[in-house]
């Protein structure tokens, strides 16, 4: 039997999926060592506890929350300093945070002040006897390893999207703690939090991603891939290096290698050749189809469906179909 | 200004991987090696800076076996002034043994900032940046994709999901660097000459303890190829019928 933690994201006042994610797991992992508790550890302005009841129904005990207005958005001296102390004292068997920016940011800090190593990005887990065990892509997802890591606490940062979230029915109790920081002395303040124009849906949790690439041309015309993007009501736009490079768009919409790995339900490649960068970063989505009107491109290797023809033909028709599809199931 | 940046040698990722016998390793034999993506942003960056600020230095660091040193001269011959390794019969892969001992060396240096990768191309940890500074008590930023360096202050920009922030720091620091920065320069024939001349510094790695070890490695399945629904337009509504039908993606 053994405690566990997790550290719930928010981010603008609202507890981001990966939250839930971290809890899930957290749950899974205290009941597979035989039903020990779970914590949900959040940190935001005030107000931000009134979220401890989600973070109970996706499998939290007791959810420990630090509020203040200077932790409206993340101070990761602040937090880190936090997540080590409620770590250290708790006793707890491992802490659970997500891979994402900031997961991937705090992990690390709160690691190394408890002097302990940590498993990154792991899509599974389980315990045997002292050990932690781990799957982790290696080699931009060419290989995959299981890793052992023995140590205790256990810090480890989840895929997004590798654990779904559950709900279970139970509230969950609320503690109020203090941040282990005044947030006025954090040396890394921010100055601005810059929202991206028009990104409605995050890549990594959309789950139809419609990406473009060289094929289209100009900037312009990625109008046609968010115009398809729209029909699909759920998804997120997506791009190549060469477009983000040519600045068509921002460098934060770029998949692959030295971008966003995601791993939709649907991919649509439209004028996109396949470079295994690119392939890095998506090739584990469900279903992929790709547009391109070159018959011997490497993107129709791994696609499941693919269309050999002119996007510009394409693409238009493809979204009104899409339009009409969605249309007539609502 | 004086500059760091440790940089990890990995083999390169357009290589068709098997696995060694081991069952935990790939197999080495014909594998090609290169600087880590980011790492090649970093070394670009610190150049960069480097050149606005008169009399600045670029430190690159690597742990690892002699092997590393070849990429070490790659970094000297884009114009990195000095190298160092850190002697280790192998690279490990706690990311957290490795911090240790690059903690412990770059405590000697007094640097201004020193540039980690996001994260390295084989083992994408994404940890020992982060964990370097902590260990050495920097203030710390992660994932930058802008810098601007103002006397003892910076100011980058921070990449998050769908958002990015706007953060000050103030000098010494630790930043690890995202995509979208800068693209590594190619050696030309005088670099890689002058590189020739330039010292490489061999010191043993202080490594911590490797909690963290592989028990296993496999390949990932193989996605089958699928299939070519038709050409141009005319195959559209057969695309869609097969979204609904057959991948109820729709
Ligand atoms: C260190 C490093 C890291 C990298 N990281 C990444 C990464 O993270 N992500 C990434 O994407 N790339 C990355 N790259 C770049 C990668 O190697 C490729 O250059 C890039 O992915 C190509 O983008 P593309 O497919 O848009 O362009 P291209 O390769 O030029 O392909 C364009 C495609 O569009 C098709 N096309 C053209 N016109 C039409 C039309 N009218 N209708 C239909 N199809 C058309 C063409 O047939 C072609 O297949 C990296 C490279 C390096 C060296
Ligand atoms: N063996 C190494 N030698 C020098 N620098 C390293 C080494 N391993 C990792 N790094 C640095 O740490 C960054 C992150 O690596 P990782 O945590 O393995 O993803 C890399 O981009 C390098 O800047």
């Amino acid at each position: 039997m053994a405690d566990m933690l997790a550290f719930a994201e928010a981010r603008g006042g609202e507890l981001r999926k990966v939250a839930l994610e971290a809890v899930t797991a957290a749950r899974r992992a205290a009941d597979a060592t035989g039903g020990g508790s779970v914590a949900a550890l959040l940190i935001g302005p005030p107000g931000i506890g009134n979220h401890a009841p989600e973070l109970g129904r996706a499998g939290a005990d007791r959810v420990l929350v630090v509020e203040h207005e200077a932790l409206a958005h993340c101070l990761p001296e602040v937090f880190a300093a936090t997540a080590a102390k409620v770590i250290g004292d708790g006793g707890f068997r491992a802490a659970f945070f997500s891979a994402s920016a900031e997961g991937r940011d705090l992990a690390p800090r709160v690691a190394a002040k408890l002097k302990v190593s940590m498993a990154a990005d792991i899509t599974s887990f389980g315990f045997d006897g002292d050990a932690m065990t781990a799957m982790h892509p290696v080699y931009i997802g060419k290989a995959i390893v299981t890793e052992r890591l023995t140590g205790a606490p256990a810090i480890v940062t989840l895929r997004p999207g590798a654990i779904d979230a559950v709900e279970t029915a139970k509230p969950g109790t609320v503690e109020a703690i203090s941040p282990a920081m005044d947030p006025a002395s954090a040396r890394v303040r921010v100055k601005e939090t810059v929202e991206q124009k028009g990104a409605t849906l995050d890549l990594g949790e959309a789950p139809v991603i419609v990406s473009g690439g060289r094929g289209l041309r100009a900037a312009e015309n990625f109008k046609l891939v968010e115009e398809l993007a729209a029909a699909f009501g759920n998804a997120a736009v997506g791009a190549t290096r060469a477009v983000t490079d040519d600045g068509w768009r921002a460098p934060t919409d770029q998949i692959g290698q030295t971008g966003r790995m995601v791993s939709p339900d649907l991919y649509v490649a439209v004028g996109i050749s396949g470079a295994v960068q690119h392939l890095a970063g998506m090739r584990t989505s469900r279903v992929i189809v790709a547009i391109n009107k070159d018959k011997d491109a490497p993107i129709f290797k791994i696609a499941d469906y693919g269309i050999v023809g002119d996007l510009f033909e394409v693409v238009p028709v493809l979204t009104e179909a899409v339009r009409r599809a969605r249309g007539a199931k609502s | 200004m004086h500059i760091a940046v440790p940089i990890k040698r990995v083999p390169d990722t357009e290589t068709r991987f098997t696995i060694a016998a081991d069952g935990k390793s790939v197999d080495t034999t014909g594998l090609k090696y290169d600087m880590s993506d980011f790492d090649g942003y970093a070394v670009e960056v610190a150049l960069q800076l480097a050149e606005k600020h008169e009399g600045s230095e670029v430190t690159v660091v690597s742990l690892g076996p002699d092997a590393v040193q070849e990429t070490i001269r790659k970094a000297l011959s884009m114009g990195a002034t000095r190298g160092i390794q850190l002697k280790a019969a192998d690279i490990p892969f706690d990311g957290f043994a490795i911090a240790q001992a690059l903690a412990s060396e770059l405590r000697e240096g007094n640097y201004d900032l020193i540039l980690f990768g996001r994260n390295s191309t084989d083992s994408a940890n994404g940890v020992v940046g982060t964990m370097t500074a902590e260990l050495m008590d920097l203030p710390c930023v992660t994932a930058i994709s802008e810098l601007h360096i103002d006397g003892n202050r910076g100011t980058a920009r921070r990449e998050l999901e769908g958002a990015a922030e706007m953060v000050e720091f103030p000098l010494p620091a630790v930043l690890t660097i995202d995509e979208g920065i800068a693209r590594p320069r190619l050696p030309g024939l005088k670099g890689i000459m002058a590189a020739k001349k330039k010292p490489i510094e061999v010191r043993e790695a202080a490594l911590g303890r490797p909690d963290l070890v592989i028990e296993k490695m496999a390949l990932p399945p193989e996605r089958s190829a699928g299939r070519i629904v038709g050409e141009g337009p005319g195959a559209v509504p057969e695309l869609v019928r097969l979204l609904q039908t057959e991948a109820k993606v729709l």
